[in-house]
């Protein structure tokens, strides 16, 4: 077994980051998760595993240095918050453009806007739709407990390097912010220049030897014509992730007659409710998406024949509810999806989550 | 063994502090545990508040709308606490400063002069260790032994010689709750 601290799941994201093999963290201080860089400057990996970590001047810069390290087949990432994640949209785009690996973690607080430094999961549209422009996709993992912020800093570079695409891990300010019991992860070693070379070298660009072409690193491609082939290729990677990549969680939904879907914190406070409502006799379950992008709409798909109706919760105004919704109506269902939420970073209370329950499903003639 | 608890207060006051060293002494003895702040733009003088769960079993929800106990040290936490404590449970406050004073007849109450009796153990600083021992002397949910390691996981190595007054501070408060009501 690892070596088990109480910490903050910011802080873990940090320790997580160096003890993975990540070369190099580009950031931008912002409430709910300056504690991340605040970690790495405190715990100064220089001097332990080389990983470099420098604090940029915006966000523009660090997704920009993020786009630059990755393109040498460096394991990288940069972490900020709703506004800051929205200042890098540009650059994630390009560097999907660009087939790079990388890591984006957003630790969302309410918007839009400055909003709020509160928890939100208002970001769901811009981690799983795009946020930036064109075509592209990103692995989104969504973490609920500290415990997971450890484990898919690890998971999100394997995912980003097997498809050489950005991941993000979308969490929320009270995850950043809350201390659980954690089991570290094991060190593992940062890729020598040979192994960057043996996994990388055919498309990574950190030095042309004579003995191959040389790596372009690029999104642009002015002949329609090929960009159009280029597209084809994303989209056949994204569909492969949607094939091969849909995590989720499923508590008590053997049984079930209603689902919550929710993801990250909101899944935490249905997990409660789910406790709440079987206390009362009500025959309910919980579907917890870990991956947003993939979304896992086979389980659902599985599910849907099965229960009553779905209730998504979410941290906002209704958005993770629209792929639920898809999902149900893919499988020939016609089951009730009906959503609820909190928005401008309030937290809804496990009893609020039953309440609404009852009222907009269980209530006669539903 | 579930312990759903709030601490309410002001900041400064050691709020925060005291759910970490509860949060340690948690794990140590070897329970699950979380540990919520409000975060926000507050600072000393401000509210703070720490939800805190010690648990056997995998903790859901770190945010609740009612508490097993409320531990509540200023007014502000009082108006917005008391109400939360489930039917049953505990409630343990200081009363310095409270103006209005728990009303329910539902729940066991209990009191603690922790500000008063830090002054006389010339320290105010050691003031949430005193109440954190009355918290242990009315729900024993925590062996002390498994306390001191909690307190020396949690503070940094170079405040290790404060443990001997910390634990001091946590006897005392064992020793001078005072019951108001037990239902």
């Amino acid at each position: 077994m690892g070596e088990l601290r109480l910490m903050k799941g910011n802080e873990v994201l940090a320790e997580a980051a160096i003890r993975c093999g990540c070369d190099g963290y580009f950031g931008y201080p912002i409430t709910p998760q300056s504690e991340v860089m605040e970690m790495l400057m405190e715990r100064q990996p220089w001097d332990e595993t080389g990983m470099v970590v420098l604090q940029a001047e915006s966000e523009v810069a660090a997704i920009n240095m993020v786009y630059g390290a990755a393109g040498s087949g460096k394991k990288v990432m940069t972490s900020s918050s709703s506004p800051g994640v929205s200042l890098m949209s540009e650059g994630i785009s390009y560097i999907a453009g660009a087939e790079l690996p990388c890591l984006v973690v957003n630790v969302q607080r309410g918007g839009p806007g400055l909003g709020t430094i509160q928890p939100s999961q208002a970001d769901y549209f811009q981690a799983v739709k795009g946020g930036g422009h064109g075509d592209y996709k990103m692995i989104v993992l969504a973490p609920s407990s500290v415990q997971e912020m450890n484990d898919f800093v690890d998971l999100a570079f394997e995912l980003a390097f097997k498809y050489r695409n950005p991941a993000m891990i979308l969490t929320d300010g009270a995850i950043g912010q809350m201390m659980e019991k954690v089991e570290l992860s094991d060190y593992k070693k940062r890729w020598t220049e040979k192994e960057v070379n043996e996994k990388n070298g055919s498309w990574a660009t950190f030095g042309k030897p004579s003995t191959r072409e040389r790596n372009v690193i690029t999104s642009l491609e002015l002949d329609s014509a090929k960009m159009e082939v280029n597209n084809q290729r994303f989209q056949e990677k994204y569909r492969r992730m949607e094939a091969e990549e849909q995590r989720y969680e499923a508590i008590q939904c053997d049984d079930a007659e209603y689902l919550f879907v929710a993801f990250g914190t909101a899944a935490r406070v249905c997990e409660k409710a789910v406790e709440i409502a079987r206390e009362k006799g009500i025959k309910v379950g919980l579907l917890r998406p870990i991956t947003l992008f993939p979304f896992p709409k086979d389980v659902i798909k599985e599910l849907a024949p099965k229960v009553k109706g779905f209730l998504s919760v979410e941290m906002n105004a209704g958005q993770m509810v629209e792929d639920v919704k898809l999902a149900v109506y893919d499988a020939g269902c016609n089951q009730h999806v009906e959503f609820f939420g909190r928005m401008g970073g309030i937290i809804p209370s496990p009893g609020e989550v039953v309440e609404a329950l009852e009222q907009k499903l269980m209530k006669e003639g539903k | 063994m579930t312990e759903e608890m709030i601490i309410a207060g002001f900041g400064g006051q050691g709020v925060l502090s005291m759910g970490k060293i509860l949060a340690y002494s948690g794990i140590m003895e070897d329970k699950e545990v979380t540990w919520f702040p409000s975060y926000g733009p507050e600072m000393r003088g401000g509210t703070a508040n720490v939800t805190v769960i010690v648990s056997d079993n995998r903790i859901s929800s770190p945010v609740l709308h009612e508490y097993d106990t409320a531990i509540i040290l200023n007014q502000q936490s009082m108006d917005k606490f008391e109400k939360a404590v489930k039917p049953g449970g505990t409630l343990l406050y200081d009363p310095n400063g409270i103006v209005n004073h728990p009303t329910r007849n539902d729940i066991n109450i209990y009191k603690v002069e922790g500000t008063k009796t830090a002054v006389e153990m010339g320290n105010p600083k050691v003031f949430n260790m005193i109440v954190f021992g009355s918290f242990l002397k009315v729900k024993p949910i925590l062996k002390l032994d498994n306390v001191e390691k909690g307190l020396e996981k949690s503070l940094p190595e170079r405040y290790h010689k404060l443990i001997p007054l910390n634990l001091e501070a946590i006897k005392k408060g064992q020793e001078i709750v005072e019951t108001v009501l037990e239902v």
